[in-house]
């Protein structure tokens, strides 16, 4: 699916990397703890998140994921926007809740993320 | 390639610039050419590190050494040090505050995820003075 098509889906509103909106996402986590994003993610999957700071970019950015979609109507601020920025990272913003974001990809045929299991 | 070696220092309570060390050691390695998938496991492990010792610790330093083998990482801080290491790479075992948690980090996860990232991995902590961390991974 790509990141153009999350948009319309969630319609989600762009805040940075209206340039990448072309690119591909394979699998999706939904998650507002970022520890378990990089304890368990193993693919570069699609982030939606209610944890609106820079932490989550920089999280992003350590795992390689292209996009993150801040659920719950969520704006982030400008340094985060900045940090995004800098790092090509697209973020989007949707007022959807997390389950009802996540059920409207997964019905699309967006599939969960491939996890690690320890 | 000719080693190169990387030196940050990391403060207490810097929340702000957290990740910025590893953030840096991740666009210097991938510059030179390290495949994405080893670049990951390492931003991984600095980057849960850098985060440890700006929750946990009185400050801190990054020192990544750099060879055509492997990449070793040395992370040490200065107190208060870890009572209980078996405990600490407990998954789950978190003594991070509420303000951590609610900045989605705290859960437990980081020291054992830190050896998940690493080919090697030694961990030694003096109680009350220094916790050291040796990390490293193969890049060949």
């Amino acid at each position: 699916m790509t990141l153009k098509e999350v948009q319309r889906l969630l319609e989600a509103e762009v805040v940075s990397g209206e340039e990448f909106l072309q690119r591909e996402v394979k699998t999706a986590f939904a998650c507002d703890l970022m520890s378990d994003v990089l304890a368990f993610v193993d693919d570069k999957t699609l982030l939606l998140t209610g944890l609106v700071n820079s932490h989550t970019i920089r999280t992003a950015e350590m795992m390689d994921l292209s996009a993150v979609v801040f659920v719950r109507g969520k704006k982030p601020d400008d340094e985060t926007i900045e940090l995004a920025k800098e790092n090509n990272i697209v973020i989007m913003t949707t007022n959807h809740i997390m389950y009802v974001s996540s059920g409207i990809l997964f019905s699309k045929g967006l599939k969960g993320a491939n996890i690690v299991h320890k | 390639m000719s080693p190169i070696k990387l030196s940050y220092q990391v403060e207490k309570d810097d929340f702000t610039r957290a990740g910025q060390a590893s953030s840096s050691i991740k666009k210097v390695l991938r510059q030179l050419g390290i495949e994405p998938q080893i670049l990951r496991k390492i931003a991984i492990a600095t980057y849960e590190a850098e985060m440890n010792i700006i929750i946990h610790s009185e400050g801190g330093s990054i020192d990544v050494d750099i060879s055509a083998e492997k990449i070793t990482i040395i992370i040490k801080d200065r107190g208060p040090g870890i009572e209980n290491i078996e405990l600490a790479m407990k998954v789950g075992y978190s003594t991070a505050s509420q303000k951590i948690r609610e900045l989605g980090f705290g859960a437990g996860m980081g020291l054992p995820n830190i050896k998940r990232c690493s080919d090697e991995f030694r961990i030694e902590s003096s109680y009350g003075e220094y916790t050291k961390l040796e990390i490293v991974i193969y890049i060949k």
